[in-house]
C-alpha cells in the first residue's frame, strides 16, 4: 500500500507542477494559430521580456468555445485567434476587456473590433488556388459564384470544417443572405467538391495534381514554393468585391478576467512591433497589418484587393449559422 | 504462456465479461471496503463524466434532437458500420491467413515472420494513412515507381487499407495464440481421411478458432470505430471525424456530445452484436500433446505465400518507415533541419508512463476483487472495465471536459486528468493478462500468509501482488505504448503547454508538412518498438527454451 501511496503522490505532484507555472511573470496564450507558425514568436516574446509563456494550441472555435465554457474561470490571459468570428464570439460573451487606443490604433480601423475588443495582428487574403499547368486565370469564375457551376464539378477543394472557410460563409451570409449562402453551399456539395480538413492540404493537392482549384488563405501556397519554387500552384485575386475576396485579420483579445494584463498588453505590442510584423511578412506570408512593414513581393498591395462591405465584428452572430448552413448543404 | 497470451494484449480481454466463475476463485467472501474504493479510483471519475454527459445530451435542447435526426446521421451510421464491417473483414482474413501459415505449414523463418508480420502493430494508423496519402496518385512514389498515374489512396478505399493494416497483425496475434493452444489431432484425423485442405481448414480449424476470432472481430471493430486520425487523414466522413468537427468548429459543443452519444451507443450496439453471436460451445483442448504435424507448401504455395506475407508487411510497416526515413534525409539535405521536440519526447514519455503506472496500480485491486471475491458486482465492475475500453477516446475526452470544467476546477485542464483518462481507458490491457496470471496463484498461498498473522492488506502487497507482477508488467509496456499513440484524448485533455509527439505527428500532417513530421513519427516507432520487442519476442523465446 505504501507504493501505491507513494505513486499516487507522485502523480499528484507532476500534476500540481505541471498546472501551476514558476513565480516570474507569466502568461497563458490561448492560441488558434498553430504550432509551426507562432512558436517561433512566442520563443523571441520570452527571451526578449523573460515572461515566462504557456501556450494552449488549438483550433480558433474551439478555443472559443472552450474560453465560453470556462467564463470567469479562464485561465487564459489572452486569445490570439486566426479570425475575427472567434474572436467576435469571445466579445459577445463579454469576456474580452476593452483595449488601449494604442493598440487598436496601430492597425487601420476595418481590422479592428468596433468596440476594441480585439484587434488585427496579420491579415489573410481568400484566394482561388490554381493549378497553374492545367488552368488558364482567365477562365476562373468571376466571384466563388461560379464554381458551383457543373464545369467545375470535383474540381475545387475546400475545407468546410476549417475555421477559415467557416469565417468566409460568416462573411458570405453578412454580404448575400442567408439564402444565397445556403444555395452556394448546396451547389458546391452538388458539385461534389472535394473536402479537406485545413487549407494547406488543399494547395497540397492542387500541387499534386489532385484537384485543379481550391478555396484557401493566401499564404499556404508561397509557403509550398518557399520550399519548392517548381511547385505548379497559383493564387488568384479575385477582382470584383466579394466574400472570396475577404481579407480577414488574425487577431488578439486579453481576457477580463486576466491576472496577467501587463504581460497581455506587452505580448500584443510585440505583435505588433516591426519584428512579429515583418515575421508575418517574409516567414507565414501574410499581410502585415502595421503600416509601414512592406508585404511579400509576389502578394498584391493589400489596398488593392476589393472589400466586401461588411463589418468584421459581426461575423461571431452568424458563425453558428454558418456552421449549420455548411452542415446542412451536407458538407460536413 | 502467462506472458505469449498476454501479447494477445486486448484480446483475453474480450472474453473477460462473459467468464465463468473458474479455477483460483473463491466464492462468497465479502470484500473489504477500502478494496472497492480502490477499484473505483481511476474507473468512477470517467463514468461519471459519462453519465454526466448523457444527462446533458438528454437536457439538450429539442431542435439539437432534430438536427440529428436527419439523413446526415444516418448516412454517418451507415458510413461507419460500412468501414468497420470492411475492415473487420480483411484484417480477420488477413491476419487469420497469417496466422494458419505461420503455424501449420512448412514455411521457413517462422521465428523471423512472426515479428516482421506483426510490425504493423508498432506503427500507428494516421502515419500509415499519411504515408499512403503521399504515396499515392499520379505524382506520388507508387506512380514513380511503376512508370503509370496511379489514382489516389483517400476516401474510404483509403481508411479501408489503413485501417486493415493497423489491425491485422492484433487478428494475428491472437488467432496463432489459439492455433498453438489447439489440439492438432482433429486436423490430422480429417486430413487422413481425404479431406481437402480447404475444407479441413473451413470444418475443422474455423469452427475451432471461433473464440479467438470473434474476440479479435470484437477488437478490431471497436478500433476501427474509435480511429480518429486515419479517418480523418483520409477524409471519410465517419463519426469520429464528424464529432471533432462539430467539436472544433462552432460554439455550441451540443451537437458534438449528441453524437457521441450516438456513437457510444453504436459501440455498445457491436459489443451487444458479438456477445450475442459468440458461439456457447468451447472447442478447445488447452494442451496440445505434440506439435501439429506441418502442412507441406508446394513451391508454388510457398511463393504466394511468402509474397502475400510480404505484402503486407511492405504496406504495414516497410513503406511508412521507409518514407518516413526518405522525408527526414530529403529535409536535412534541404537544410531545414530535424524537427525535433524535445517538449514532445518528455511529454509523451511522462504521459506513457505516468499512465502505465496508474493503470497497473488500480488494476491490482480489481483482478483481485474480480477473481478472489467473484460475485455479480464484481462481473459488474469488470464488464465497466471493457465498456470504457471500448468507447471512442473523442467521446470520453469530450465527456472529461465537459465534466472538469463545470465541476471539477482545480483539476481542470490537468496532466492528472489526462493520465487519469489514459489508465481508464487503457485499463482493460493490464487486468486482461493481471487477471490471466491471478488465475495461476493458488489461493492456499494467501489463506497461508493470513493465518501466519498478516493482514488481508499486507498478504496483498507481498504475496499477491508480486506473484501477479509479470501479467501487471506486461499490461503495463501495452498501456504505455498505446499511450504514445492516443491521439483524440491527448488532443482535448493536454494541459497548456503540454504536447507530445503524437500532437505533433497529427499537427504536421494535418497541414500536409509531411516532412516535418517524420522526425517525431520515426521516435515515436522506436519508443513502441523497445516494449512491443519485449512482449512479442522475449516471450516466445522463453518459450521455446
Amino acid at each position: 500500500m505504501q507504493r501505491i501511496t507513494v505513486l499516487v503522490l507522485l502523480l499528484a505532484l507532476t500534476a500540481a507542477a505541471c498546472s501551476s507555472g514558476s513565480g516570474d511573470e507569466s502568461l497563458t496564450v490561448y492560441s488558434g494559430r498553430s504550432e509551426d507558425l507562432v512558436q517561433p514568436l512566442i520563443d523571441r516574446f520570452e527571451e526578449e521580456t523573460g515572461i515566462d509563456v504557456t501556450v494552449r494550441y488549438a483550433g480558433s472555435a474551439d478555443l472559443a468555445a472552450t474560453i465560453l465554457e470556462e467564463g470567469d474561470a479562464s485561465p487564459a490571459d489572452v486569445f490570439y485567434a486566426q479570425d475575427p468570428a472567434s474572436l467576435g464570439s469571445v466579445a459577445l460573451a463579454e469576456l474580452f476587456a476593452e483595449l488601449d487606443d494604442d493598440l487598436t490604433d496601430a492597425v487601420p480601423a476595418r481590422f479592428s473590433d468596433t468596440d476594441s475588443q480585439w484587434v488585427g495582428i496579420s491579415g489573410r487574403a481568400r484566394v482561388v488556388v490554381y493549378d497553374g499547368t492545367r488552368i488558364n486565370p482567365e477562365d476562373l469564375p468571376e466571384t466563388e459564384d461560379g464554381f458551383t457551376d457543373p464545369e467545375w464539378a470535383g474540381r475545387t477543394g475546400i475545407a468546410p470544417t476549417n475555421g477559415s472557410f467557416l469565417a468566409f460563409v460568416a462573411a458570405k451570409i453578412l454580404s448575400d443572405g442567408e439564402e444565397a449562402t445556403l444555395a452556394w453551399l448546396k451547389g458546391m456539395a452538388a458539385n461534389s467538391a472535394p473536402t479537406y480538413p485545413k487549407n494547406s492540404p488543399i494547395v497540397a493537392a492542387v500541387n499534386a495534381g489532385e484537384i485543379e482549384t481550391g478555396l484557401v488563405n493566401h499564404y499556404y501556397l508561397l509557403r509550398a514554393l518557399a520550399e519548392n519554387p517548381d511547385e505548379a500552384g497559383k493564387n488568384f485575386f479575385f477582382t470584383v468585391p466579394t466574400a472570396g475576396s475577404l481579407v480577414m485579420p488574425s487577431g488578439i483579445g486579453m481576457l477580463k478576467t486576466s491576472e496577467n494584463q501587463d504581460a497581455a498588453q506587452r505580448f500584443i505590442e510585440f505583435l505588433q512591433g516591426n519584428e512579429a510584423q515583418e515575421y508575418f511578412a517574409n516567414e507565414t506570408f501574410e499581410y502585415p497589418l502595421v503600416p509601414g512593414v512592406p508585404a511579400n513581393d509576389l502578394l498584391p498591395p493589400i489596398d488593392t484587393i476589393p472589400t466586401p462591405g461588411i463589418d468584421l465584428s459581426d461575423l461571431a452572430t452568424v458563425l453558428d449559422l454558418a456552421t449549420d448552413l455548411v452542415a446542412e448543404a451536407g458538407l460536413i | 504462456m502467462t506472458d505469449r497470451s498476454s501479447i494477445v494484449d486486448i484480446g483475453p480481454v474480450a472474453g473477460v465479461p462473459a467468464a465463468a466463475p473458474g479455477r483460483g476463485r473463491t466464492k462468497a467472501k465479502k470484500a473489504p471496503w477500502w478494496l472497492w474504493a480502490a477499484a473505483l479510483a481511476v474507473l468512477a471519475p470517467v463514468s461519471i463524466a459519462i453519465a454526466a454527459l448523457f444527462l446533458r445530451a438528454f437536457g439538450a435542447s429539442t431542435t439539437v434532437w432534430e438536427t440529428l435526426a436527419t439523413t446526415r446521421t444516418l448516412q454517418l451510421t451507415g458510413r461507419s458500420f460500412l468501414l468497420t464491417a470492411m475492415v473487420t473483414g480483411t484484417a480477420i482474413l488477413i491476419g487469420v491467413a497469417g496466422a494458419w501459415i505461420l503455424t501449420r505449414t512448412d514455411i521457413g523463418w517462422k521465428a523471423v515472420w512472426g515479428v516482421v508480420f506483426a510490425l504493423p502493430l508498432v506503427i500507428p494508423s494516421y502515419v500509415i494513412a499519411m504515408t499512403l496519402i503521399s504515396s499515392g496518385g499520379p505524382r506520388g512514389l507508387f506512380a514513380d515507381l511503376v512508370g503509370v498515374p496511379l489514382p489516389h489512396v483517400t476516401g474510404l478505399i483509403g481508411a479501408w487499407i489503413t485501417l486493415t493494416l493497423s489491425t491485422y497483425p492484433y487478428v494475428f496475434l491472437i488467432t496463432s495464440a489459439a492455433m498453438h493452444r489447439t489440439d492438432p489431432a482433429l486436423e490430422e484425423a480429417a486430413r487422413s481421411l481425404g479431406s481437402s485442405p480447404v475444407r479441413v481448414f473451413r470444418t475443422i480449424v474455423v469452427p475451432q478458432l471461433r473464440p479467438a476470432i470473434g474476440a479479435s472481430a470484437l477488437l478490431v471493430a471497436l478500433y476501427t470505430l474509435s480511429d480518429f486520425g486515419s479517418v480523418s487523414l483520409m477524409r471519410v466522413d465517419v463519426f469520429t471525424r464528424a464529432i471533432y468537427a462539430q467539436y472544433s468548429g462552432r460554439l455550441d459543443r451540443t451537437p458534438a456530445i449528441v453524437l457521441s452519444i450516438v456513437l457510444m451507443l453504436i459501440a455498445g450496439i457491436v459489443i451487444w452484436g458479438e456477445q450475442r453471436t459468440r458461439g456457447k460451445g468451447a472447442y478447445f483442448s488447452r494442451n496440445p500433446t505434440r506439435p501439429p504435424s506441418l502442412h507441406r507448401l508446394s513451391t508454388k504455395t510457398r511463393i504466394a505465400a511468402v509474397v502475400f506475407l510480404g505484402a503486407a508487411v511492405a504496406l504495414g510497416a516497410a513503406l511508412p518507415i521507409l518514407v518516413l526515413v526518405g522525408w527526414l534525409i530529403q529535409s536535412i539535405n534541404a537544410g531545414d533541419g530535424v524537427y525535433v521536440s524535445t517538449d514532445a519526447i518528455i511529454g509523451s514519455l511522462t504521459g506513457g508512463t505516468l499512465a502505465a503506472l496508474l493503470a497497473m496500480v488500480a488494476a491490482v485491486p480489481i483482478v483481485i476483487l474480480g477473481v478472489r471475491y467473484a460475485s455479480r458486482k464484481t462481473a459488474w465492475l469488470e464488464r465497466s472495465v471493457f465498456f470504457v475500453f471500448s468507447l471512442p477516446h473523442i467521446t470520453i475526452a469530450i465527456a472529461m471536459v465537459a465534466f472538469t470544467v463545470k465541476y471539477a476546477r482545480p483539476v481542470y485542464q490537468s496532466l492528472l486528468v489526462l493520465v487519469l483518462v489514459y489508465a481508464a481507458i487503457f485499463l482493460a490491457q493490464v487486468t486482461g493478462p493481471a487477471r490471466a496470471s491471478l488465475l495461476q496463484v493458488n489461493p492456499a498461498l494467501e489463506d497461508a500468509s493470513r493465518s501466519l498473522g498478516r493482514g488481508t492488506l499486507a498478504t496483498m502487497m507481498r504475496v499477491t501482488v508480486p506473484m501477479i507482477s509479470k501479467g501487471l508488467l506486461a499490461g503495463g509496456a501495452l498501456v504505455f505504448v498505446t499511450t504514445l499513440k492516443e491521439l483524440p484524448a491527448t488532443l482535448l485533455l493536454a494541459p497548456s503547454g503540454f504536447t507530445t509527439l503524437a500532437v505533433r505527428i497529427w499537427a504536421a500532417a494535418d497541414e500536409a508538412l509531411y516532412a516535418r513530421a517524420a522526425s517525431s513519427a520515426l521516435i515515436l516507432i522506436a519508443v513502441s518498438a523497445i516494449p512491443v520487442y519485449y512482449l512479442s519476442i522475449k516471450p516466445k523465446d522463453a518459450a521455446r527454451r
